[in-house]
């Protein structure tokens, strides 16, 4: 048998490579069983890096329904509460280069905001509480509401609904405990600012 | 002689040390006002105890700890509580913080106060609660409560006690002065610490070799005493905690660890003696010995402050000269951060007021460009890489950040103090921390927020079910009524909802011996509350009070037409 | 009264960068002695228009970029770089030489990667290495040393070698030569004591080769100095040197037809002292850590000596500097110093918490 085959080149090397084949498949199989990788599907991740305020600007119903469709192919630009560090973060994910925040969208802001509601001038309507998206309004009919102010995330959502305008979107109080150093100004800034100054200073 | 180790880097600024030494320590005349600052520590805030208005003696306490990480404030002096607002605070942000404004009598009296006769006959916990009461934080720097310091811990035994009088920051003398006038305090102090620490095996003083006078004034008080006394050469930052553990042991506090992970800990001069004036006197911590120095000072010296002291009141009486002074320091030169306002009161952990003239510390130049030679890296203690955390940090890349230790930087100083390019390192590491605690808070609510949209999202699509089915039910229902002209009937027809939502009908319609039971049960109630309401009424009438009476009869008026109306009801249904 | 708010530190050591660079300067002046003696008033030359050159390229680029002028040449950079190129370069080279190599230096290899601090290579080395490439004649005419000329023959005045540089005469026969190691490569086939007695480069030469022994003598002297005034660490020169020295001592082999040159031979001539104390430790394309530098060091002199004697061109600081400068961030990735407190080396790529 073993004699027969050795002398037809042709089916010994059928033979030797289709069994190679064989081999290295199996191989190949049970490695990608055993040692597969058990990532966060995409969404998942793309979710994680969207600030989760839910606010919708981006023309989505929530932060994951806009991952999803980041996942699809739309564009990453559209997030302003997240602004440019979460288009950057998402780039890398991506492995895409970052766009700059799609305007159409809204526009970064440089402190972050928060909803107060007057509480004297409210009726008790409750159309701000079904508006907010991460249940962070108390109250019922007829009854004063108000915002737990640690789980408000600023998206604007329960401005509109409101009857008697009586929310309005504050900046988030900066205290002795949230203080940091910012970061110290360029050289170049400096003897930016200084020229400018000493010219003023000349006028 | 016990063998010291090396740390890596460091610098040898200049020591500026004498001009403050010339004078003993100093007590300066009772402040018109003391503005204390109720939270001066690391924890979290405790309850305020007095109120605007109330008198209180010096040593009363102004809060109480209402959590084991707090500790509570004490009045300085004796005087009047005139304001309990935000104030300017010792802060690098010069913001505001909650404080209590004293106005003091100057009579400075005492509240009634007495020491522990032996503290050896008084367990560990007794004295950990007294060191507690006394407010005594760590008086170094960053303020930790030390009765949590020295608190047993379950799977630690603390085998060593180190006692940091090392003082490596130049200007400062507080500590040295203190070794030098108190020493006698300073070994009651650790005497106490030893026995709240059941005799640890070491105990060791660790001094830089530039204060040969407090060597002297320590060697002389505890000749016989297991004490070691461990000179080490001077060099900019031994006074670390970490770096004094190295020094002293040659072992390491593992990173994001505390020194008791090695079963040690770490107390300050001023804090043993604070310790010491708790224990055996009974006074809580209500003045510091804080160095007044620099240039624009005309008197350089140490002084006894009360905590709540204005810096202003301590410029004052130092012929400060405020058109000579280019900044103003609290604490050391190298760590000590600017103030803003001399309204700043003096607080636990104030070492020093450093007032540096024109020419002393003169204004920063522009950063140039890092050229990244490395002299930064050469010198800090730590062997991180500045420069190249410096590049990171500009770039904002968190991860790698993190990845070359940023949060090991004890932000000495030495990195930019050595710095050709004069670049503000530290201030570029403190941002950025800054920003990279911040992003992980952001990411703790964003997760929050994750949940509670996604539960709200939940609980609309459950509510919105239950709203369909029972739309489905109601709807079977008038389907059922139409088609068999009967009342109902339970339905013998399909899913399990209708025929909850038949049974909930079903209820509302009962059989009349139901309705009969209950007609004569409302009866039985009606008939009672009638008879009483009619003794009521005679009761009024014998007590003679008009407007009683047109009450009772009112309410016996209602009653008789309720057992009128449900007799009527009766009636009806058994006919 | 309401004072500055400032982060800490206060106050600060007096060096600063445009200190630095200024004793920089300072010790090549051993060095640059050394080439004038030997070789004449070729190397002033070169120096005056490198550094001409150089700093109106980079004011020039500055004004482009819309950066202050004054306060970044102030800081001396581009006058290092521009010194370095002029030591490197052949004395007499042409004008153009100098003018296209300090411009590319200062041009491409510095401001368009940013700027000073910026650079991922040695901006002077990229300026050699393109002339090398470009001008190959030009660059490998190299002067006699003074001993060596003969009789009646000397190097050229100022004026005589401003006119070679400028109107491109011709200098006299027997003004230019060959460098030791071209000789030492050209003579293959040879024993090393025959090539030592048939030319002159050695067998007049004190212990290394005539006229460049002394040139990096003084290159020597100039590197201590910044040493001992702790301009930088002796981790990256030390590791070049010693590798060099080693690899030479390992392919010496007695002298053979095939030797590749003695440790003395490799370490005094060339480029060697002037690239292990002026160029490798250019901080910016160097690699950070001590440990990297000693690895960053010992790379260049294998690549020197793997060059010099089994590539093509008989000098190869430059290219073995620009390889280095390639190889820098990839063993900064790998030799991140153990920070206190922490058991193990972390890679500068970790993510996340601790290992």
């Amino acid at each position: 048998m073993i004699d027969s085959i050795a002398q037809q080149p042709m089916l010994a090397a059928l033979i030797a490579l289709v069994s190679l084949g064989i081999v290295f498949g199996a191989l190949l199989g049970f490695a990608a069983e055993k040692f597969r990788v058990q990532g966060d599907p995409i969404v998942e991740q793309i979710d994680n890096l969207l600030p989760q305020t839910q606010c919708g600007q981006c023309g989505f119903p929530g932060c994951r329904p806009y991952a999803q469709s980041i996942a699809d192919g739309d564009a990453i630009n559209k997030c302003p509460p997240g602004g440019q560090n979460t288009i950057n973060a998402i780039a890398n994910l991506l492995d895409v280069p970052a766009p700059a925040l799609d305007e159409e969208h809204g526009e970064e802001e440089e402190i972050k905001t928060i909803a107060y509601i007057r509480e004297d001038e409210c009726i008790g309507c409750t159309k701000c509480i079904q508006a907010c998206p991460v249940d962070a309004i108390l109250g019922a009919a007829k009854l004063m509401h108000t915002v737990i102010v640690s789980e408000c995330t600023g998206c604007d959502l329960c401005i509109e609904p409101c009857p008697v305008d009586c929310i309005d979107m504050l900046p988030v109080v900066q205290g002795i405990v949230q203080w940091h150093w910012p970061t110290p100004p360029t050289t170049i800034d400096l003897i930016a600012t200084s020229k400018m100054s000493s010219q003023e200073d000349a006028a | 002689m016990s063998r010291t180790w090396e740390t890596p880097g460091g610098v040898h600024p200049p020591e500026n040390k004498s001009q403050s030494m010339t004078q003993s320590i100093g007590h300066l005349p009772i402040p018109g006002t003391l503005v204390i600052p109720l939270h001066q520590h690391i924890g979290s805030p405790s309850k305020i105890d007095v109120t605007i208005g109330q008198t209180v003696l010096k040593g009363q306490t102004l809060t109480t700890a209402t959590h084991s990480n707090n500790l509570p404030v004490h009045a300085s002096t004796s005087g009047t509580v005139i304001a309990i607002d935000d104030q300017p605070v010792a802060h690098p942000s010069g913001l505001n913080a909650p404080c209590v404004t004293i106005a003091s009598d100057g009579r400075d009296q005492w509240i009634e106060h007495v020491g522990v006769t032996d503290f050896r006959g008084c367990g560990p916990l007794d004295l950990l609660q007294i060191i507690t009461d006394a407010g005594i934080a760590g008086m170094g720097g960053a303020g930790f409560p030390s009765a949590i310091k020295l608190s047993p811990s379950k799977d630690k035994a603390i085998d060593t006690l180190i006692i940091n009088a090392t003082e490596c920051e130049p200007y400062i003398t507080a500590d040295d002065a203190a070794i030098r006038e108190k020493a006698q305090d300073l070994i009651q102090g650790i005497e106490v610490v030893c026995h709240i620490l059941n005799d640890p095996k070491r105990v060791v003083i660790g001094i830089e070799d530039n204060k040969p006078q407090a060597i002297k004034a320590l060697r002389s008080y505890i000749q016989e005493s297991p004490i070691e006394i461990v000179p080490f050469p001077t060099k900019y930052p031994s006074g670390g905690e970490k770096q004094l553990i190295y020094i002293l042991t040659g072992r390491e506090v593992p990173s994001g660890g505390l020194p008791i992970d090695l079963g040690m800990v770490c107390l300050n001069i001023g804090t043993l003696i604070a310790i010491k004036r708790a224990v055996i006197d009974g006074e809580p911590l209500i003045s510091r010995i804080t160095t007044v120095t620099g240039e624009a000072c005309g008197v350089n010296r140490n002084y006894e402050v009360l905590i709540g002291t204005p810096i202003s009141h301590l410029l004052t009486h130092n012929e400060f000269d405020e058109n000579n002074c280019s900044r103003l320091i609290m604490g050391g030169p190298m760590m000590g951060f600017s103030l803003t306002s001399t309204d700043v009161p003096v607080v636990k952990t104030t070492n020093c007021i450093l007032a540096p003239g024109h020419s002393e510390i003169p204004a920063d130049t522009p950063a140039q460009a890092c050229i990244r030679c490395g002299l930064c890296a050469e010198a800090c203690p730590v062997s991180l890489l500045p420069q190249q955390l410096f590049w990171y940090a500009q770039s904002k890349d968190q991860e790698r950040l993190e990845a070359h230790n940023l949060f090991d930087c004890i932000e000495c100083g030495a990195c930019s103090y050595v710095c050709p390019s004069n670049i503000p390192l530290v201030q570029h590491y403190r941002s950025s921390k800054g920003e990279i605690r911040k992003a992980n808070i952001d990411k703790i609510d964003a997760d929050n927020a994750r949940q509670r949209f996604e539960f709200r999202k939940l609980r609309l699509e459950q509510a919105d079910e239950q709203r369909q089915a029972k739309r489905e039910a109601r709807r079977l229902v008038t389907e059922q009524a139409r088609a068999t002209s009967n009342t109902s009937q339970p339905g013998s027809s399909a899913a399990d909802i209708i025929a909850a939502a038949q049974q909930r009908a079903m209820i509302k319609q009962a059989s009349p011996e139901q309705q009969k039971a209950k007609f004569e049960r409302a009866l039985l109630a009606a008939q009672s509350r009638l008879q009483e309401a009619e003794k009521r009424l005679i009761e009024a009438t014998a007590n003679g009070s008009k407007q009683q009476q047109i009450i009772c009869s009112a309410s016996v008026e209602s009653a008789r037409q309720k057992v009128d109306q449900t007799q009527y009801r009766l009636r009806e249904l058994t006919d | 009264m309401a004072f500055k708010q400032i982060s800490s530190p206060h106050g600060h050591n007096p060096q600063s960068t445009s200190w630095i660079m200024q004793l920089v300067l300072l010790s090549t002046l051993p060095g640059f002695l050394a080439l004038s003696y030997q070789f004449g008033w070729g190397t002033f030359i070169n120096l005056i228009i490198a550094v001409v050159t150089s700093l109106i390229a980079e004011a020039a680029i500055l004004a482009l970029r819309n950066r202050p002028i004054a306060f970044y040449l102030k800081d001396y950079s581009a006058a290092v770089t521009a010194v370095l190129l002029a030591l490197a370069l052949p004395p007499l080279a042409p004008w153009w030489v100098v003018v296209v190599g300090s411009l590319f230096a200062i041009v491409v290899a510095k401001q368009l990667y940013g700027g000073i601090g910026y650079n991922p290579f040695n901006p002077a080395m990229v300026g050699y290495v393109v002339l090398l490439i470009s001008f190959p004649i030009e660059m490998t005419t190299w002067v006699t040393p003074i001993s060596l000329l003969s009789e009646g023959v000397n190097h050229p005045g100022l004026w005589k070698s401003l006119s070679i540089v400028f109107a491109g005469n011709t200098p006299i026969d027997g003004v230019t030569g060959a460098t030791p190691l071209d000789v030492f490569k050209h003579s293959s086939g040879l024993v090393v004591d025959q090539i030592y007695q048939r030319e002159t480069l050695f067998n007049q030469a004190s212990f290394a080769g005539v006229g460049w022994e002394w040139v990096n003598v003084g290159f020597l002297i100039g590197g201590i100095i910044l040493l001992k005034t702790r301009i930088f660490t002796w981790h990256a020169p030390l590791a070049m040197l010693g590798t060099l020295a080693l690899m030479s001592i390992l392919f010496w082999d007695g002298g053979s037809s095939a030797s590749r040159g003695s440790p003395v031979m490799h370490l005094f001539n060339g480029a060697s002292m002037m690239g292990a104390f002026f160029i490798l430790t250019d901080p910016v394309s160097s690699a950070v850590s001590n440990r990297g530098r000693l690895i960053y060091g010992s790379l260049i002199g294998l690549l020197v000596y793997v060059i010099r004697a089994w590539g093509n061109y008989p000098d190869a600081v430059a290219f073995a500097v620009l390889l280095g400068n390639f190889a820098a961030p990839f063993i900064d990735n790998y030799t991140l110093p153990r920070t206190y407190g922490h058991t193990d080396r972390r890679k500068a790529t970790d993510k996340g918490e601790d290992e």
